[in-house]
């Protein structure tokens, strides 16, 4: 299964995770020459007008509301499951841990969705669902600050366990979403990944 | 009914603000190192470690926490999609990148959250 997981193609659904406006990494080669800089980004521009029209400058307001509007939904989803199972500052945080691994392994599943089912989304959706509302749902620093406040109140195993526990489930719920929806959707690994 | 609203307010910022950086870290570094969710993470768990102590302290009352805590230092970082571009890295087998980005951002979230709370409990 791991070896697999090598061979999936997310280099594009990656950059329009942060926003459409990046070219993916393969094409994106260090420019050797500070005074080229301006030159080439301007035929990255050209080059990748279709998949990515949002190149900064000109952030496009429609995208920044999208984020926002999905981020606000998120983060209140968030907070109901705060409001539905707290934990106290002793406790070991399982809410945040699971809202955060289960924002994971959506994630996972909606980029490889968009990729594979739907290339020719409405350019809103990614920003929408992923960086805004999987993005706002899940906190970085509320587990950091767990972590913080275990070790301020005397839980050391706890805090270790949460730093650590948060990273594996994490990692292996993206993973999972995304191989789980590669073999759902039924492609193989290498369909797009030609070059 | 409030409380929602301020969590709401909150992640209205947090989370364009976590895109604008990510846009413009790309635009400005031309790195596949994720500086900008990187930033987000960072400059969110600094704010969150002061606003929470700060809460623990007496001064920063429940309202506030709400709109900072759970509205916009939650909006401003992220868990998905840092482990989808840690998915990215690994998959493109750059996994001494992935790697130094996950100990990077672990490091220095829990360094600066206790670095935001100690700040709190200097001011307050």
């Amino acid at each position: 299964m791991l070896t697999e997981v090598h061979f999936l193609t997310i280099g594009e659904a990656h950059y329009s995770v942060q926003g459409p406006a990046h070219p993916p990494a393969h094409a994106n080669p260090l420019s050797p020459d500070l005074a080229q800089y301006g030159v080439g980004m301007l035929q990255k521009m050209a080059l990748h007008t279709h998949s990515h029209p949002d190149h900064h400058p000109g952030v496009q307001l429609s995208v920044v509301g999208a984020v926002a509007v999905g981020g606000a939904a998120g983060a209140a989803a968030r907070y109901g499951a705060e409001l539905l199972w707290p934990t106290g500052p002793s406790d070991f945080p399982w809410t945040i841990l699971l809202v955060n691994t289960v924002g994971c392994f959506l994630m996972g599943v909606l980029m490889v969705t968009l990729k594979l089912r739907f290339p020719a989304a409405p350019r809103l959706i990614s920003p929408l669902l992923g960086t805004g509302v999987l993005g706002g749902f899940t906190s970085f620093s509320h587990y950091t600050d767990n972590v913080r406040q275990l070790f301020d109140e005397g839980r050391p195993g706890y805090a270790v366990g949460c730093m650590l526990l948060t990273v594996v489930a994490a990692l292996a719920a993206v993973t999972a979403g995304a191989v789980a929806t590669h073999a759902a959707l039924g492609h193989g690994y290498r369909t797009r990944d030609g070059a | 009914m409030t409380d929602w609203l301020l969590v709401l307010a909150g992640a209205l910022v947090g989370a364009p603000l976590r895109y604008l950086l990510g846009v413009d870290a790309k635009f400005r570094l031309h790195s596949v190192f994720p500086w900008g969710t990187f930033a987000a993470n960072a400059s969110a768990a600094l704010l969150l470690g002061f606003v929470a102590q700060g809460a623990t302290d007496g001064d920063l009352g429940p309202r506030l926490q709400l709109l900072l805590a759970t509205g916009f230092c939650g909006a401003l970082s992220t868990w998905s999609t840092f482990s989808y571009e840690l998915l990215t890295l690994g998959s493109a087998r750059r996994l001494g990148l992935a790697g130094g980005y996950l100990l990077l951002s672990v490091g220095a979230g829990v360094g600066l959250s206790f670095a935001g709370a100690a700040v709190a409990d200097a001011v307050f």
